[in-house]
């Protein structure tokens, strides 16, 4: 019987690689969370994801809102219309904590929604909520870094739940 | 670039029965008043509802739930605490001193972009002791490309004999619509 809450893969970046994949993610969970604990290169920067089914959507239809603090006061902004997740604006190469869920991604109804929490010592501390315009289920993943790398021994782990 | 990982060909699962689903409340095409789990077993140490929730609330895009612990009725809640960001602006906010629920924001409604719905992720932690006030934390909100709201909450029951055995959740205003699901998981400890 599988367990609820399973390690579906891990991945731990041996070279400075631009980006991270989940490909071929089964169908049978409820929700998928993803944790990475990891840095980046220098010069400020967007951690980005794109989703998909079988293929990656390039088109405008990622948007999200973002709660923050950064030490001195707490924020709030948004972006709409994209052609990716923002899901952390990181401007040190100090160590990020993440956490992203994407709710009921498996489902060909609704569109889909992914929440994001991230601890950054150096910098913020961050909440998303994500949405992406779309009733495709997801079966891949892309963690990517939009001006730098993904810095050697930060680890990646996707998760699945399964409801009853 | 690292090569596509082939996700399933590793399968550590967690130990069996540490992260159970308890019952699970999937919304069908005659929608639902309300989420009703009865006869909770005590077994956990600490409960999570999992959620992506709409109602058909007219003309607004956005409405709120009410939360009730073993059908009490009385004025033995704190509604909420919130931190909460718009897209704009953050803020805090404090709701409801002893009022007869706890209060949820936000869940999506009728003018909410299509097949667009909140989500709520709550946590119970302890919820069958007989020792302890009942503390509620919760992580929701939704996006609807230009508009949208995160909101880290808390609330409390104020009932310290009792353990947990019924969580009823009820939208505000209206039905929760097809496709809203809800599932009761329990961690044991």
């Amino acid at each position: 019987m599988p367990a609820t809450y399973e390690n579906i893969a891990t991945t731990t970046v041996g070279t400075n690689t631009s980006e991270v994949e989940f490909t071929n993610i089964p169908q049978t969970f409820t929700d998928l969370i993803i944790v990475r604990s990891g840095a980046q290169g220098g010069n400020p920067g967007n951690m980005s994801m794109q989703v998909g089914n079988n293929s990656y959507d390039t088109g405008t239809n990622y948007s999200g809102t973002q709660l923050y603090g950064n030490g001195s006061s707490a924020a709030s902004d948004r972006f709409s219309n994209d052609s990716r997740w923002y899901i952390n604006y990181n401007n040190s190469t100090g160590q990020t904590i993440s956490i992203y869920q994407i709710m009921n991604y498996s489902n060909t109804t609704t569109n889909k929604t992914m929440i994001g929490r991230n601890s950054d010592g150096t910098w913020y501390a961050s909440a998303y909520v994500f949405l992406w315009r779309s009733t495709a289920a997801i079966n891949r993943v892309k963690l990517y870094h939009f001006t730098n790398n993904i810095l050697a021994g930060s680890t990646f782990t996707l998760y699945g739940i399964k409801a009853a | 670039m690292i090569g596509n990982l082939l996700a399933g060909m590793l399968n550590k699962g967690a130990a069996q029965g540490d992260y159970e689903s308890i019952a699970t409340l999937s919304v069908g095409s005659g929608g639902a008043a309300s989420i009703d789990w009865t006869s909770i077993p005590s077994t956990y140490q600490h409960l999570q509802i999992r959620a992506i929730l709409r109602n058909n609330r007219a003309s607004s895009e956005t409405d709120f739930m009410r939360m009730r612990f073993n059908n009490d009725s009385g004025n033995n809640y704190f509604g909420e605490h919130i931190l909460q960001g718009n897209g704009s602006t953050a803020s805090a906010g404090a709701n409801g001193v002893s009022t007869n629920n706890a209060t949820i924001y936000p869940i999506t409604a009728s003018t909410a972009g299509s097949n667009r719905f909140a989500f709520l992720i709550l946590d119970i932690l302890d919820y069958a002791s007989v020792n302890k006030n009942k503390t509620v934390r919760y992580l929701s909100g939704y996006d609807n490309n230009g508009s949208g709201e995160i909101r880290l909450g808390s609330s409390l029951w104020m009932n310290s004999s009792t353990a947990i055995n019924r969580i009823t959740i009820t939208p505000a205003f209206g039905d929760l619509v097809q496709y809203s699901h809800a599932a009761l998981y329990g961690i044991k400890g």
